[in-house]
């Protein structure tokens, strides 16, 4: 047995813990919407904490674009195997085939977009009044505006100016019907408090965050994977690479920088001394001011 | 490595964004193409510097108008310490949205204009200070660079507070010159203020000690989630979890289940893979106990030998959010902790007159509103006073008809 010894690491995570377990509580059907990138998967290690060796009390969610490394994927597959929980996979390309979005054009063509359509429309379909996700308020700053239950109405819109009061860590989960809550537990973090987490717990990432070789273009000052998943014409020059990703998402909206960190450590020190924020290297985000808040009002994350 | 967490308050315009904008700044938190963004935002400054406040000012309404309309948190760290700021709106229609980044911190600084003194914002937002318990208050007296840095326009302001502070029991004030705007004083120390020999905000931000917050001992748990896996090798077990809010419970400690009154005994504390033989306030974990007692999500487990204030009628205060007034004919609910109960308002006892702090009898209560009211649940809540203890001392009114979030109370005294 031991006696514990808070560090502000303990806090956060006691934090994470009393929301993942207030969803619990308060929600009929809830849900944790799981990207495969490095904050969701903390949240599922923040999950086994708040309910094991009971079962999860919700299905993770992944919205899948289709266009992902595949290193996510099967990292996913042996996690949800692992874990005997249960996985919906919501398809961007079945919205696409079903008519319901349009594929984007161009060399810049991305689905990181017609990802809300499929969210929504999963959320419809299972009837989720609470999705549980990872975004941080330090990421960008429309979600360094956000609640942690942050009410959206029937068409996942989040009304910046009608946020309700949200006091002490009283956390008001009452919604109208229709409407449903995104709830973010890790809000406080920071994103070196989420490498520090997972040095500390050793929790295992897909290879994608450590440094590799990979064929690369230089697009917009910016290093994309050369994958048949982003555009490309005779201008875009293939190089090989050492890199790795600092964020994971659908492969044509997300950069990779150049690195040699292979372990945590390096990881977290080149962080530490990073002069480019996290989101610096997402295409979404570099569209306008307000590209996030846009984003967000029409159902987004 | 520790957390502080604090807010900035104070009126429209005082320089709240910009002193944070400037307090990331000078300590080198701003990411090189988040300082571009701003290098190529419209909005400048006169004299063309980059204008600081839009880093917290982060929607496009905020930006247009130049003003903050809803908290912004942002994150810092030093080697001394871990911070998370809470940059609040000074505008009074905003007032709920700065109770919601105040209610979680530990510091309050508190802006002020050189050249305006203690308005009634100030008074506002010193008052919710006051009654949300924050300990530790900076006064800020900004725009020094507008007032020629003079020692006598800050020595009149700081002795017209002193008599505010004490009004409101405030007790540890501490008083710094800055300009945001040049940066005097927030990190580095102010070469154009030699009379001033305090330190900067920076500085005493570091070092300011909040370890023995909420001083209660007495060791509450309220059980949010009952877990139970129902499976072969696990058939019996039953774990209660929740995050203790106060004191500490230790294995063999007695306890008491409320509102049923029952009692037993702390088997096991669990937190994931490990065991604990004690859990202390801040901690989620979960608690076996040796006998089979019923217990589901909104009961609290305490400490049989600290028991709480058990009671359906408390005086609160009371902070109205809503732009509907508050209606003493309907029934709210009331959330404190993880139970839900309804809840009337079965007196309004007074209502307080933010420019002469003046408590006066009123029917009425609107948006903005702060008084003492008399709360009167349906089931019995067990709590404690918010002066020892802010998680169990406090509950949020939700309107049932709209499910918005229209009070926020601080539990104060029996009622009868
Ligand atoms: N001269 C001078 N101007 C300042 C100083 N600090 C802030 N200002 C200016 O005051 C104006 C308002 O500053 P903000 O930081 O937006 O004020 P605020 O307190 O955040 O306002 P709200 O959030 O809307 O309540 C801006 O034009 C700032 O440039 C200062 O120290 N000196
Ligand atoms: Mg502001």
């Amino acid at each position: 047995m031991s006696k514990y010894n808070f560090d502000y690491l303990d806090e956060l995570e006691a934090e994470a813990i009393h929301i993942l377990r207030e969803v619990a509580g308060q929600f009929e059907k809830p849900a944790l919407l799981f990207s495969g990138g490095k904050d969701s998967i903390t949240l599922v290690r923040l999950a086994e904490k708040a309910f094991r060796p009971g079962k999860f009390p919700f299905p993770l969610v992944h919205i899948d674009t289709g266009h992902n490394f595949e290193e996510t994927i099967d990292y996913r597959d042996s996690m949800v195997a692992r874990l005997g929980e249960r996985l919906i996979v919501g398809s961007v390309q079945q919205s696409i085939d079903e008519g319901k979005v349009v594929e984007q054009k161009g060399k810049n063509a991305s689905r990181n977009a017609l990802q809300t359509v499929t969210l929504l429309e999963t959320i419809e379909k299972y009837q989720f009044d609470a999705c549980i996700g990872g975004a941080r308020r330090d990421e960008e700053k429309a979600r360094a505006k956000e609640r942690i239950f942050s009410v959206r109405d029937e068409f996942g819109q989040w009304d910046p100016k009608r946020q309700r009061p949200e006091l002490w860590n009283i956390y008001n989960g009452k919604i109208n019907k229709g409407e449903n809550v995104r709830v973010f537990p890790i809000s406080n973090w920071t994103e070196l408090d989420v490498w520090n987490y997972i040095r500390r717990e050793k929790i295992e990432l897909p290879s994608i965050y450590f440094a590799h070789d990979r064929d690369v273009i230089t697009r917009n000052g910016q290093l994309m994977a050369a994958s048949p998943y982003v555009n490309m014409d005779d201008e875009d020059v293939v190089e090989r690479k050492k890199v790795r990703f600092r964020t994971v998402g659908d492969i044509s909206c997300t950069a990779a920088i150049e690195s040699d960190a292979f372990l945590i450590d390096d990881i977290i020190s080149e962080i530490s001394q990073s002069k480019i924020s996290e989101r610096g290297a997402r295409m979404d985000d570099k569209v306008s001011e307000a590209a996030m808040e846009d984003r967000k009002k029409g159902g987004y994350f | 490595m520790n957390i502080l967490k604090f807010f900035t308050a104070g009126s429209v315009d005082d320089g709240k964004s910009t002193l944070i904008g400037r307090l990331l700044y000078d300590t080198d938190s701003i990411l090189a193409d988040q300082l571009e963004a701003i290098q190529n935002a419209n909005r400048k400054n006169d004299d063309g510097t980059v204008d600081l406040a839009i880093l917290t000012d982060g929607l496009r309404a905020e930006r247009e108008q130049g003003i903050t309309i809803d908290v912004a948190y942002k994150y810092f760290q030093t080697d001394k310490r871990k911070f998370i700021i809470a940059d609040t709106p000074g505008h009074i229609q905003y007032t709920r949205n700065m109770v919601t980044g105040a209610s979680t911190a530990n510091l309050a600084i508190i802006l002020v204009d050189a050249r305006n003194g203690i308005i009634e914002q100030t008074i506002r937002h010193s008052y919710l200070v006051s009654l949300l318990g924050i300990k530790h208050v900076v006064l800020a007296v900004n725009k020094m660079d507008m007032v020629d840095y003079s020692e006598t326009v800050f020595d009149a302001i700081t002795q017209k507070y002193k008599t505010l502070a004490e009004e409101l029991k405030l007790k540890d004030v501490t008083y710094i010159p800055v300009s945001a705007l040049k940066g005097d004083n927030i990190v580095h120390q102010s070469e154009r203020m030699t009379w001033y020999t305090g330190e900067s905000l920076l500085h005493f931000l570091e070092q300011v000690d909040t370890a023995v917050e909420d001083k209660s001992e007495k060791a509450r748990m309220p059980v949010q989630w009952v877990i139970r896996p129902q499976t072969d090798e696990l058939h019996d077990y039953r774990g209660y979890s929740g995050r203790v809010v106060s004191g500490s419970f230790k294995v063999n400690d007695k306890i008491t289940v409320l509102p049923s009154g029952a009692s037993s005994t702390i088997s096991k504390i669990e937190f994931f893979d490990k065991e604990l033989e004690e859990a202390s306030s801040g901690q989620s974990v979960t608690i076996h106990l040796a006998t089979d007692v019923d217990i589901s999500r909104g009961d609290t487990i305490v400490n049989s030998s600290a028991l709480p204030q058990e009671s359906k009628l408390v005086e609160a205060d009371l902070c109205w959010m809503d732009t509907k007034a508050l209606d003493t004919s309907i029934t709210y609910l009331l959330q404190h902790n993880s139970k839900l109960t309804k809840c009337k308002i079965a007196e309004v006892v007074y209502k307080v007159d933010i420019n002469t702090l003046e408590k006066h009898a009123a029917d009425e209560f609107k948006l903005n509103d702060i008084g003492r009211v008399v709360l009167k649940t349906a089931d019995y809540l067990p709590f404690d006073f918010y002066d020892e203890s802010k998680a169990n001392g406090s509950a949020i009114l939700i309107d049932s008809r709209t499910n918005l979030t229209v009070g926020a109370t601080m539990f104060r005294a029996l009622a009868d």
